[in-house]
């Protein structure tokens, strides 16, 4: 019988190392009591309304390192009332806080998109605050799997 | 010497139950004759023809439908996740007849000896050929994926066969899944020859996000204005190898589709046709959520339903798989609103249907380079051989069996895919039935040390893919198959605490979380994987064995149900 190669097993390896997966004893609630602080860092506290926030992201992540996201905020962006900062936590990573993006009325709208790393199956909250101190949110969970027996 | 198809017509003269539907009632009466299998009053001014998930199947098959197929969430004990006397309890499909035999795992051995192989793209190529000869310019006929791949001669020919004789029956759209499996040269390859559309709303590159395919088609039948929507498969990269496709990103893409739909209707869409590869449960949500598509033509999960379900506004349409079926939905639309529908899921019985001349020579002729092949027998099956099943399949039993022998694993992880034909008890094996279950481009078998720990993860996460009762995070593949390892499953709990009672079979012990198993396996999404084909290992044992035997599989204890 052929045997497999050390390269293969190391192969098989370093491909399922790219991926962290959901442990079952992964002490989740450290990282998501990080992230509600980081939250309430940007609120100063206060309560943020579930609405005007859409958050594009793939219900299950193709490739942990690098998951596309967008964000956008259905909100007014006049000299008067506008978007001023819209901040991405990820609940589940090491270091919760992936971006601050800031706008100005001439944003004309307030959407912006990048790649982001998880580093395991988490909520990615999105906090929206405008210029005159309101705050609004949205979230989405994003699964990291191993992946490799659909069909 | 009374032949099938003789028998099959007397029996039409036997059992004459009264149950509604022209479908289920003509097989209850068992008129296995092609005019009342086809028999369809027809209705309004467009009639839509669906495959989907015929997997490489030229040729007539038995294929066994699944007998535990859960349904998890809003979806449990909802079809298509009804089996057995349930599912023919729900239809009103008599047991033992011919639709229960299409249609469920009833009996399935004996029934398979009365009725025969169901399929065949000649049968197919006849039925379609009837409908447009009936309806003329309404009819679009639609492929919803999974066509060009599982067999030796698909994956021989990287989709070739599979392409040249669906050719010959001109659908108008398809869409794909398994098909992306070729990599993305030879995809491109065999799209440039098809001579109609390839849709996929869901494909970008993952450089610029753009789309690769053409998101949507209109066509114009029966003085209807309709758009046909592709969605391949949404999880492709992740429940097969990404590597094959690196430039290519896929998803749900919930957005796209209303975003689309939107644009067709302003384009004067009066009818708009989603051709998906989501899977069923997917399409129901979806269904629920995006307005405006009238019909959902779902592929994937391999579901047959003698009826449409309704979701809201929206008909969602499950045709089956391995080309037993042929879906005819004949719709009514008026000022561009569905003001009526009628549906029949046509089970191409191959003793019933004459075969199309024209495609039973493509047939042949794409089966040509392979037929001496295809044809030798390695064994003998002594008990049925069959795949589908949420946890375990005989057919793969014998899979992990070999595996367990010829790589000297001690755990064996055989993919739960829906794919693949079934042999029946006292038949022989062929290269053929062996390739129907394996035939993939990424095929070696790997042998390698996983810890306790990690085989758990892997069960979880597999679980997750198949339990979570958010269809948008399901994958549409059955569990992991395991070979010398037992476990149990509470599909009911969440990720990371389903699966308990991990036992190492051959010792009797409990799965150590710590300790190192030499586990064999196929089908690894990883690239640079090393080792031989699984079909040669499956061939080598079945030859050594001659005889197989697979005893009912009572390693997965389920609850949660």
């Amino acid at each position: 019988m052929r045997q497999l190669s050390r390269r293969a097993a190391l192969a098989f390896g370093a491909g399922g190392a790219a991926l962290t997966i959901v442990g079952w004893d992964r002490p989740a609630f450290a990282a998501a009591k990080e992230a509600a602080d980081e939250i309430a860092k940007f609120t100063g506290g206060k309560t943020a309304a579930k609405a005007k926030v859409s958050i594009e992201l793939p219900e299950i992540a193709e490739n942990g390192n690098t998951v596309p996201l967008a964000v956008s905020i259905d909100a007014p962006m006049t000299a008067e009332n506008y978007v001023s900062e819209v901040l991405v936590v990820a609940e589940g990573n090491p270091n919760p806080g992936v971006a601050t993006f800031h706008f100005s009325p001439m944003s004309g709208k307030a959407e912006a998109s990048t790649r982001i790393r998880l580093a395991t199956t988490q909520n990615i909250v999105v906090v929206a605050k405008t210029s005159k101190g309101e705050f609004f949110t949205g979230q989405k969970l994003v699964k990291v799997t191993i992946g490799g027996c659909g069909g | 010497m009374i032949t099938r198809r003789e028998i099959l017509q007397v029996g039409a003269a036997t059992a004459a139950l009264t149950v509604g539907g022209g479908f289920t009632r003509a097989l209850a009466q068992q008129k296995l004759t092609e005019s009342e299998l086809t028999k369809f009053d027809a209705l309004g001014n467009v009639t839509l023809l669906h495959v989907a998930d015929i997997h490489g199947q030229l040729m007539p098959v038995y294929f066994r439908e699944p007998s535990i197929n859960l349904g998890v969430g809003e979806d449990k004990g909802q079809p298509p996740h009804l089996t057995g006397g349930d599912f023919l309890q729900r239809f009103g499909i008599p047991a033992k007849s011919a639709a229960a035999y299409a249609m469920t795992s009833e009996d399935f051995s004996a029934l398979a000896k009365s009725y025969g192989r169901i399929g065949g793209l000649d049968r197919l190529a006849t039925v379609v050929k009837r409908v447009r000869a009936e309806r003329g310019d309404k009819v679009l006929f639609l492929d919803g994926g999974d066509t060009w791949q599982g067999s030796l001669g698909a994956n021989a020919s990287r989709g070739q066969d599979m392409v040249d004789c669906m050719a010959l029956l001109k659908p108008d759209a398809m869409t794909g899944h398994w098909e992306f499996t070729y990599g993305e040269a030879r995809v491109k390859e065999l799209i440039k020859g098809l001579g109609f559309p390839f849709l996929a709303l869901n494909v970008r590159d993952t450089e610029w996000n753009e789309p690769v395919f053409p998101p949507y088609k209109m066509f114009e039948k029966g003085g209807v204005k309709i758009a046909v929507l592709g969605q391949a498969f949404p999880y492709q990269p992740i429940a097969n190898p990404r590597w094959l496709i690196p430039n290519w990103s896929f998803g749900i893409r919930e957005d796209d589709i209303r975003a689309n739909v939107e644009k067709v209707r302003k384009a004067g869409a009066q009818l708009v046709v989603l051709l998906s590869h989501n899977g069923f449960d997917v399409d129901r949500k979806l269904a629920g959520r995006v307005q405006g598509i009238d019909v959902i033509l779902t592929g994937h999960t391999h579901d047959a339903l003698p009826e449409a379900i309704k979701v809201g506004k929206t008909l969602l349409i499950a045709s089956g798989s391995h080309g037993k079926f042929l879906s005819r939905l004949d719709l009514d639309v008026q000022n561009g609103a569905l003001k009526g529908f009628r549906y029949k899921l046509i089970p191409l019985f191959a003793d019933a249907i004459k075969p199309d001349a024209e495609m039973t020579a493509a047939v042949t002729k794409a089966r040509a380079p392979y037929a001496k092949e295809l044809a030798r027998v390695v064994g003998k099956a002594d008990s049925l051989l069959y795949r589908r099943g949420n946890f375990n399949g005989t057919f793969d039993d014998l899979i992990c069996a070999a595996l367990l022998k010829e790589r000297d694993a001690e755990i064996v992880l055989s993919p739960g895919f829906r794919w693949g034909t079934s042999v029946l008890p006292g038949t022989p094996i062929t290269v053929e039935d062996i390739h129907n279950a394996t035939a993939i481009t990424y095929p070696q078998v790997y042998r390698m040390a996983m810890s306790g720990q990690r085989l758990k993860e892997i069960l979880e996460d597999v679980a997750d893919n198949l339990f979570n009762p958010d269809p948008y995070y399901q994958q549409g593949g059955d569990m992991v198959r395991c070979g010398g390892l037992g476990y149990a499953i509470d599909v009911g709990k969440p990720i990371g605490s389903r699966i308990s009672a991990m036992t190492h079979l051959k010792t009797g012990k409990p799965i150590d979380p710590n300790k190192d198993y030499t586990v064999a396996g196929w089908a690894s999404v990883n690239e640079g994987t090393l080792g031989p084909p699984v079909w040669e290992l499956v061939e080598r044992y079945i030859a050594a064995e001659k005889t197989v035997r697979m005893a009912p599989n009572s390693s997965v204890k389920i609850s949660g149900v």
